[in-house]
């Protein structure tokens, strides 16, 4: 079976947001219809985002660490917000685990969006149907692309490939490799939801060096001892050969 | 949770509706036993036409929640796994199952298969009612779990939900059940006002449970497994945007705290306290002005009460929302 997922690397995300206006501008434009917005350039904006980048400020001034959340539909393997559904709209695909809404179905109950815990669920002010990411299934599959291109608008956009995009049930896979060896993580796994999204720690790349590594306790050479110093007169062995 | 005032008055009116059936079919077995005296057909037949004035009340108030109530049909489909979909389909057959029993009395039609026939004149009345309890106690089990089965939910996520919302719908169907029989069948007053205060007492007792348990809850997510970073000192910088979206105004009720700590209080009096007292001398003095107002305010009470139950559910959601920059 193939689990299609986003893995998220909070250690390269900058939080630039090319990400959100990159899925905007692909599904806006996209065959079910615009993404509303309301009042974009004048006071109190609102509209509809598959994506959200968000930041938190972790530890206290100044020990803190500044963490980019990028936050989409985690196409859950037990997804809550399907069987809430009372006209079947809301679904999750067998074939490639894709978690999508039928918008010709969809009633616009918003139960859903309640049995989401994540908050990833907005509803269109204008069509009046549930809207979530669709790890932009009209663009993975489109044959028509160069095959390096059928990745989610988001994934393309990400300058520092802060996102990675691929099949979490396949162990081999690009994804799955990251979250083996990165140690990547579910959100909120109190609830059972088993997101097949997963993010990557935030990681402090340090040298492991023990204070007393620093002078080497053997060293014949006495390779770190100070050089003498002072004039020099003659002419060295730096000056008449070539290293 | 944001209160919408479709869920609160669709909740409501069906409890009030589904209480009186129950009152009305009460009534009428219990004097086919010969506990209550007989009445005339009339008084059920009206009765249910008010049941399914409520129901559909109810069932008016639910389309102002969709964003396409022309698909409402379509939320039928799901009934395996969607506590929604079972209320969709069992509120219609609850409204039917009213309408059946009120023609069965008005039409005064009988199968006359039964060796004893009931003094309340028929024994088809008495077989349609039992199906319209079963119907209307899947109805209060439905509603109850739609909220209830969301474990992340904390608040809601109890059998207390389901037990509140059949009591209560209990309740202000029986309240409602004293003041029209205070005018149409005062023989039943009794029954119907004894069983009020008593179901408003077992109300006012899982209702204050709730509260109680739902002031100690521990909420089972917090930033740290939100953004699954381990530290004690998360904050939030920016939630992303500047203005605010679905997430923003559907999950947070938006009131002023000092509106939201003394709704609790008042819903307590007024779906509670006052009905009580107001029940207790309506039926010592017999008077329906009393009753009426006992309904009136008890009703009040209710959507103060579905009000409170949706703002204190807070989601998990909102962890994510939470500062502007």
């Amino acid at each position: 079976m193939t689990q299609l997922a986003l893995i998220i690397d909070l250690n390269v995300c900058v939080g630039c947001h090319a990400c959100v206006t990159s899925c905007k501008e692909w599904n806006t434009s996209g065959p079910a219809g615009f993404m509303s917005d309301d009042n974009p350039y004048a006071a109190d904006p609102t509209g509809t985002f598959f994506n959200r980048v968000q930041t938190f400020e972790v530890g206290t001034y100044p020990d803190t660490a500044t963490v980019h959340f990028p936050k989409s539909c985690l196409h859950c393997e037990e997804p809550p917000c399907v069987p809430v559904c009372p006209t079947g709209a809301s679904y999750k695909r067998e074939e490639d685990g894709i978690v999508l809404v039928d918008y010709d179905k969809c009633i616009g109950c918003k139960y859903c969006s309640w049995a989401c815990p994540y908050g990833v669920r907005e509803i269109d002010e204008h069509q009046k149907v549930m809207k979530k990411c669709t790890l932009c299934v009209d663009r993975i599959y489109d044959a028509t692309l160069p095959e390096t291109e059928r990745k989610p608008a988001c994934v393309l956009a990400c300058p520092t490939s802060a996102r990675l995009f691929g099949d979490v049930h396949d162990s081999e896979s690009v994804v799955s490799r990251a979250i083996r060896d990165e140690g990547g993580y579910a959100l909120m796994p109190e609830w059972g939801t088993r997101p097949a999204n997963h993010y990557l720690p935030r990681r402090r790349t340090e040298i492991k060096i023990h204070k007393d590594e620093l002078i080497r306790a053997d060293n014949p050479l006495k390779r770190e001892t100070e050089r003498p110093e002072g004039p020099v007169t003659e002419q060295t062995l730096d000056d008449v050969t070539s290293w | 949770m944001h209160p919408a005032f479709s869920v609160i008055f669709l909740t409501t009116l069906i409890g009030t509706g589904q209480g009186l059936f129950v009152a009305l079919y009460a009534a009428e077995v219990l004097a086919a036993v010969g506990l209550l005296p007989v009445q005339e057909r009339g008084v059920y037949a009206v009765g249910s036409l008010v049941v399914a004035l409520f129901l559909v009340g109810g069932l008016i108030a639910s389309f102002f929640h969709l964003g396409h109530p022309e698909r409402a049909w379509r939320s039928a489909a799901r009934w395996r796994t969607s506590w929604l979909s079972r209320e969709v389909i069992v509120l219609p057959i609850t409204i039917a199952a009213a309408l059946t029993y009120g023609a069965v009395h008005h039409f005064g039609w009988n199968l006359g298969n039964f060796s004893r026939v009931s003094p309340v004149g028929g024994d088809l009345s008495l077989i349609v009612g039992a199906f319209g309890m079963l119907a209307t106690f899947t109805l209060f089990v439905s509603t109850g779990m739609i909220y209830a089965c969301i474990k992340f939910l904390q608040e809601w996520a109890s059998p207390l939900t389901v037990i509140n919302y059949t009591l209560l719908g209990l309740a202000s169907g029986f309240i409602f059940a004293s003041a029209y029989v205070a005018y149409v069948a005062p023989a039943l007053l009794a029954f119907c006002a004894i069983a009020a205060i008593w179901l408003v007492l077992l109300g006012l007792i899982t209702r204050s449970a709730s509260l109680i348990r739902n002031a100690r809850i521990k909420s089972k997510s917090s930033l740290q497994t939100a953004i699954g970073v381990r530290h004690t000192r998360i904050s939030q910088t920016t939630q992303g945007f500047m203005g605010g979206s679905f997430n923003t105004r559907e999950f947070f009720h938006g009131a002023p705290g000092w509106m939201f700590r003394s709704i609790k209080w008042i819903f307590l009096a007024l779906a509670f306290v006052v009905p009580l007292v107001l029940l207790s001398f309506g039926l010592k003095e017999r008077s329906t002005t009393l009753l009426v107002q006992a309904f009136i305010v008890h009703y009040l009470g209710l959507i103060a009460e579905r009000w409170f139950f949706f703002a204190q559910a807070n989601h998990p959601q909102n962890l994510y929302y939470q500062a502007i920059d």
